[in-house]
């Protein structure tokens, strides 16, 4: 009897560890009680969907807007892009200017169809001929500072107008200062 | 029926303002007054040295009608002026003038009077109406000997054209040099007030103008509603070069102010903003500033027509405002290699390395070199808180200023004779053109509406 237990004892033993070889069978119920749960759970909401309404959602933001809805006149007149201002004789872009920049760049990034014209000018004590090509520097300092933020350089192009048209008519530093400037123009948004 | 009449009225105008003006004598090619032989070659002298000493009364109306009494008196007035403006002749006064008695023809000239008033020399002349305008006969006396020693008959209809071209004419026979009573300025004005197109600020459109040599018969040239500046007569005064906004950035453009016809000498796409044309002496070419090939302004030839481009500089700088040499071997041009726009001369075919010629100024610009027999180049330099006209012998390299700090000054350019410069001012309050004999002395300002610049003087 004892022999018959312990036989048994090691049958069951054996039994046991053949059990273990055969594990998948036995562990394979278990996983799919947990997907079946899940699935049945939607199919009872289904049915109510199609009554949402999503269209009312969006009355946006984008109509706030006045930048993007404002026409290209209107827009140059309020210009959002700021213009950037130069020393006497000067094409360098001072931190200031450069701080100028940055947010012109992040408009431009924003709007991101909108086409620029970046006009040089000079103010009148420079020669009217040489300020041409001064003007031009001016526009290109600015554009190429524009196209290192990121700014795609074929929406931005580039004119001098030398000292032919002052921002102020005045004869002193402080409308010579206004004068020495890269004035953005958008052409096209 | 009217509409027809207004058409051809229209093409008249038309007409006469495509023409070019012809001197007034019939023949086109005049021949030399020497081979004349109602001419005679001797010249009028004066007095141990001085300049000879001319009277020039009123001319006498032949014909008793307004105009020709109006013409009359406008070609004796016009006349003086033109002879004194080259400063060859000294000149009886005009109220000593008025108490000769007039003559009435060549028959009864007051040679005596002449003579108590130690004249060498007596302009006489007479205006008779002929069907559609004047036969005007001038006789320049030696008051001593009575004898004449130049005239010529005239017929056309325009009072200052006779004046100009008998002033030409006596300075060349009389003292070998030639006169520019005939030549023109052009210029950019905003007189017009008109505004620019295509930008929201208040922006005034810049025309081109020409005008006679003394500021008279003004006229626009340009109807391009946009800025139209830097004018540059032709060598043969039949055409203009211009840098013109027209297309949106500054190109170089030719108006053939005769024929009313416009060409594009720098066409095409990706050509970049081009400015400040200058003539080759020939008028073949012509030379001017190109930001084409990105960067900065660089220095480029082209052939009139738009073909044979050919790049002069290839650096980072400014490299702009060019001028040809009389021969038409070397360009001054403008280059801020130094940090600040200076004065240079390279090979005109761009071979050899610029040389500076600028050394005294810490600002200089547009370059003019004169024509011969001087050889030197007219520019403007910043003096002080403006800038004045300076001219610099280009062998000796000594300087010399012609304007002193009154207003700013700038964008010289020489007469054809070289003896006279015309530049823009601030000195009136707006900017304006005036004329400057080449020591200085003669100032005169030619313009007086709106604000004009950048004279070019024709040849």
């Amino acid at each position: 009897m004892k022999r018959m237990a312990k036989r048994l004892a090691v049958m069951s033993l054996l039994a046991a560890i053949g059990c273990h070889k055969n594990v998948p069978p036995v562990a394979r119920p278990t996983p799919p009680p947990p997907a079946p749960t899940t699935s049945p759970a939607p199919r009872p909401p289904s049915p109510p969907e199609p009554v949402a309404e999503p269209t009312i959602v969006p009355p946006e933001p984008v109509r706030d807007d006045a930048i993007a809805s404002a026409s290209l006149d209107d827009l140059n007149r309020n210009s959002p892009l700021k213009p950037v201002f130069f020393a006497l004789d000067s094409d360098e872009l001072t931190s200031e200017a450069q701080k100028s920049l940055d947010e012109d760049a992040a408009l431009l990034k924003r709007y991101a169809t909108w086409a620029v014209t970046i006009e040089g000018h000079c103010d009148e004590r420079g020669t009217a001929e040489y300020n041409l090509a001064l003007g031009e520097r001016r526009a290109v300092a600015a554009r190429a500072y524009l196209v290192s933020l990121g700014v795609p350089a074929d929406r931005l192009r580039t004119v001098s107008y030398g000292k032919e048209f002052p921002f102020d008519p005045g004869h002193d530093e402080s409308a010579y200062s206004k004068n020495r400037r890269a004035h953005f123009v958008v052409t096209a948004k | 029926m009217m509409k027809k009449l207004g058409v051809l009225v229209v093409i008249a105008v038309l007409g006469a303002w495509a023409r070019p003006e012809q001197p007034p004598a019939q023949q086109p090619p005049p021949p030399p007054p020497t081979q004349q032989p109602s001419e005679i070659t001797t010249t009028i002298s004066g007095e141990a040295g001085a300049p000879p000493r001319l009277a020039v009364p009123d001319f006498i109306a032949i014909t008793k009608d307004k105009e020709s009494v109006d013409t009359a008196r406008t070609i004796g007035q016009v006349l003086w002026d033109d002879l004194n403006f080259e400063r060859e002749f000294s000149f009886i006064p005009r109220d000593v003038i008025a108490t000769v008695p007039a003559a009435t023809s060549f028959n009864d000239v007051p040679f005596d009077r002449w003579r108590e008033l130690n004249a060498d020399g007596l302009i006489v002349g007479t205006v008779e109406k002929t069907g559609n305008g004047f036969k005007v006969d001038m006789r320049l006396y030696n008051v001593r000997t009575r004898q004449m020693a130049y005239g010529r008959e005239y017929t056309g209809s325009n009072a200052r054209l006779f004046a100009h071209t008998m002033s030409d004419e006596i300075h060349q026979t009389q003292r070998a040099l030639r006169g520019v009573a005939r030549t023109k300025l052009t210029f950019a004005s905003d007189r017009d007030g008109e505004r620019m197109t295509g930008t929201v600020e208040k922006r005034e459109t810049k025309e081109i103008y020409i005008a006679d040599y003394d500021g008279e018969n003004q006229r626009r040239v340009t109807v391009g509603r946009t800025l139209n500046i830097t004018p540059r007569w032709s060598p043969d005064g039949r055409s203009i070069a211009y840098t013109s906004y027209r297309r949106g950035p500054p190109q170089v453009f030719i108006s053939n102010i005769f024929q009313g016809t416009l060409e594009e000498a720098t066409k095409g796409e990706r050509v970049g903003q081009n400015w400040l044309p200058a003539w080759s002496p020939d008028g073949q070419r012509i030379c001017f500033g190109s930001t084409r090939d990105g960067g900065s302004s660089q220095l480029y030839v082209i052939n009139r027509d738009g073909s044979a481009l050919r790049r002069l500089t290839n650096d980072k700088w400014v490299n702009t405002t060019p001028t040809w040499s009389p021969s038409g071997n070397q360009i001054a041009f403008v280059s801020d290699r130094t940090g600040s726009p200076q004065i240079y001369v390279i090979n005109a075919d761009g071979v050899g390395a610029p040389q500076r010629i600028s050394t005294s100024e810490s600002y200089a610009d547009k370059p003019a070199w004169s024509p011969p027999p001087f050889n030197e180049i007219a520019y403007t330099a910043r003096t002080g808180p403006g800038n004045d006209i300076k001219v610099i012998d280009t062998p000796t390299r000594v300087v010399r200023q012609l304007t002193f700090g009154e207003g700013t000054n700038e964008s010289p350019t020489w007469a054809a004779n070289g003896r006279h410069l015309a530049f823009m001012s601030t000195r009136s309050g707006k900017s304006q053109i005036f004329t400057i004999a080449r020591d200085g002395k003669n100032l005169k300002q030619v313009t007086k509406a709106g604000n004009n610049q950048q004279p070019d003087w024709s040849r």
